[in-house]
């Protein structure tokens, strides 16, 4: 501060521009972290057991990384294409055959776009698993369940953008859904598909959901949850079964180098993955959409593949819209229930948490296929209610029987196992959880042609 | 001295209800605007117009014949009547085929099964193939595919004869 200024202008923007020197003091770093725009968002020093990869694993960092993939991969993409029917199949085509680096970056968005709801899921499923969404972190848990919709939401409107069979059927299916939904449904599905029918209005509509609407709301909600870690105090410590003495009071170190280090050999790393994997395998594309002719099977999205699974044993009120509207109840309310502050950080709980977990785990793998076989193979309620409305015998009286089988099952853990009301909701989370997760895998690998089961080295190609 | 303020309703909190009430009436306004602007229209001629299909005789008793362009079957059954059966599954909206073998139709993506008439026999379809309305004018079949027509079950009354 007290050196005289360069003389030359040259020298004088090369000191704006470049510091001068790499801080190698403490006291330095800390100044670079306060004055940078980019890593004041992290505060200067952070304690040194939230570094550990095996705490975080790096998930909200990645999901960070993939949206900046998606988003520059995303604007360059505009250039080479055109929102109608039929150019936007054949600016595809183009893409893939003529555009230089073409293909690759359709496969960069592709795959990181997949993989970012992968990320996001896991990331949520370790912040719950740690108990880090409790007081005071509430809110930023709501935060980033609603960003997991908007990222569901992103993927789903870029889903139809190809133009393909997939695409098409895919969308047709996931949105004729919003059709059940009382009252309002129908004007909605007109609305938002642009007319009766997917065609050029709803790419049309989709394609201005994609790109503006969905990333100017992810981008904006995710300012605000990094900007909150840091007014709730940081990241959760994490705790051990056997706490050492390092956890209960850790050390803090400077984020440079210690934290931004790390961030930065994940981030080359993780790009890295993508890239390779963006060069070896390509995004699938079919012929294109042909609204004559439905494929056989015609499966929604693989994320929407556990919903699809319910909707072939409910009636569609229950399955896509009551089942689904409960479990996102349970998702925005868990943080304002599950409040016990003394052991988060800890990796479900406690060590009973985690046995109790494993038999949620356990039961979920058993029940959940012995439940689609006895729904597939045995129950067939319209025919044994015969006049029933369907929405009563295919819906609300099988969603009964399971409301009773789970109450009966956290009569068993509370009475047998003498669970806790904190536990009993650490059990019902990990086992439904798990339950989606199977539906989802039955979806994906044992469905085909015409929605029966099949085992997957046995499925009939056509 | 004046006493501005009535004992029920302070000017700082009429001023807030004002701001509150025209505020919401802005957003009210502004939230119609999107609606009406985003409202679906359609083109002349195209699927959602009234489709004309020519004399009655083209078509024989017993046939099941694919209009494309309006999104429907035309079925004529054994006894001459007409029926107009939306192609759209009333499931999830894929395109149900027609199966020539054995006369029904069998939706591809969730294994949905619909007689000749239309009428479900295999869930999860929740009610029949919707109909579009059939005029004839002059020996002419005209099918009006804007509204298709839901039902809860086939009846004879939805039969129409040349």
């Amino acid at each position: 501060m007290s050196e005289t200024p360069p003389t030359s202008p040259l020298a004088r923007i090369r000191e704006r521009l470049f510091p001068k020197a790499f801080p190698s003091d403490d006291r330095g770093r800390i100044r670079m972290v306060v004055d940078s725009l980019i890593l004041h968002l992290h505060p200067s020093k952070v304690p040194i057991t939230t570094l550990r990869w095996t705490y975080t694993w790096g998930l909200g960092g990645l999901a960070a990384i993939l949206l900046t993939l998606l988003i520059a991969t995303g604007i360059i993409l505009l250039n080479n294409y055109t929102p109608s029917v039929p150019q936007a199949y054949l600016d595809i085509l183009e893409l893939r055959s003529n555009v230089w680096f073409g293909e690759m970056i359709r496969n960069i968005h592709h795959w990181s776009a997949n993989l970012l709801i992968v990320v996001a899921v896991l990331h949520l499923v370790r912040v719950f698993a740690t108990g880090a969404y409790r007081p005071p972190r509430e809110l930023n848990w709501l935060i980033g369940v609603a960003m997991l919709l908007l990222i569901v939401g992103a993927n789903f409107t870029g889903y139809l953008l190809p133009w393909d069979q997939l695409a098409f059927w895919a969308i047709t299916v996931g949105t004729s859904i919003i059709n059940y939904i009382p009252l309002i449904g129908e004007g909605l599905s007109r609305l938002i598909l642009g007319g009766p029918e997917v065609g050029a209005r709803t790419l049309l509509n989709f394609y201005s959901l994609h790109i503006a609407i969905i990333p100017l709301g992810l981008v904006i909600l995710a300012s605000y949850h990094f900007w909150r870690i840091r007014k709730d105090g940081g990241l959760t410590l994490p705790k051990s079964l056997t706490p050492a003495e390092e956890e209960e009071k850790p050390e803090r170190v400077t984020t440079i180098p210690h934290l931004v280090r790390k961030e930065l050999v994940f981030a080359v790393a993780w790009i890295a993955a993508v890239l390779v994997f963006s060069m070896l395998v390509p995004a699938p594309l079919e012929g294109i959409a042909n609204p004559d002719l439905s494929p056989n099977p015609a499966k929604a999205p693989w994320y929407f593949m556990g919903l699809q699974e319910l909707l072939l044993h409910f009636h569609p009120l229950v399955g896509a819209i009551v089942i689904p509207g409960l479990a996102l109840l349970g998702l925005f309310i868990l943080p304002f229930v599950d409040i016990r502050p003394d052991n988060v950080g800890m990796y479900f709980r406690s060590k009973r948490g985690r046995s109790l977990s494993l038999l949620a785990v356990g039961l979920g793998l058993l029940l959940t296929p012995a439940w689609v076989l006895l729904d597939e193979f045995v129950l067939n309620w319209t025919a044994w209610l015969p006049g029933w409305d369907p929405l009563l015998s295919n819906g609300l009286v099988p969603l009964a029987l399971i409301a009773l089988g789970l109450f009966l099952l956290d009569e068993w853990i509370s009475r047998f196992l003498n669970a806790t009301a904190e536990e009993r909701i650490l059990f019902f989370a990990v086992f439904l959880f798990t339950a989606f997760l199977v539906l989802t895998l039955i979806g994906i690998f044992f469905r085909g042609p015409g929605m029966a089961l099949y085992w997957p080295w046995d499925m009939p190609t056509h | 001295m004046y006493e501005t303020s009535s004992p029920n309703l302070s000017r700082r909190d009429f001023l807030k209800l004002a701001w509150g009430f025209f505020g919401g009436l802005a957003a009210l306004e502004a939230g119609g605007i999107l609606l009406a602007y985003l409202q679906p229209r359609l083109a002349e001629g195209e699927f959602g117009s009234v489709i004309p299909l020519g004399a009655v005789k083209n078509f024989p008793p017993g046939s099941v014949t694919h209009i494309t362009n309006g999104r429907f079957y035309l079925v004529r059954l054994a006894d001459g009547g007409l029926l107009a059966l939306y192609h759209r599954c009333t499931h999830l909206g894929c395109t149900v085929p027609y199966d020539q073998t054995s006369g029904k139709f069998v939706c591809p993506c969730h294994s949905s099964q619909f007689d000749g008439d239309g009428e479900v026999e295999n869930p999860p379809a929740p009610r029949p193939l919707d109909l579009f309305a059939i005029t004839i004018q002059n020996g002419e079949i005209l099918v009006d595919t804007s509204q298709p027509i839901q039902r809860s079950s086939f009846d004879p009354s939805q039969v129409v004869y040349a």
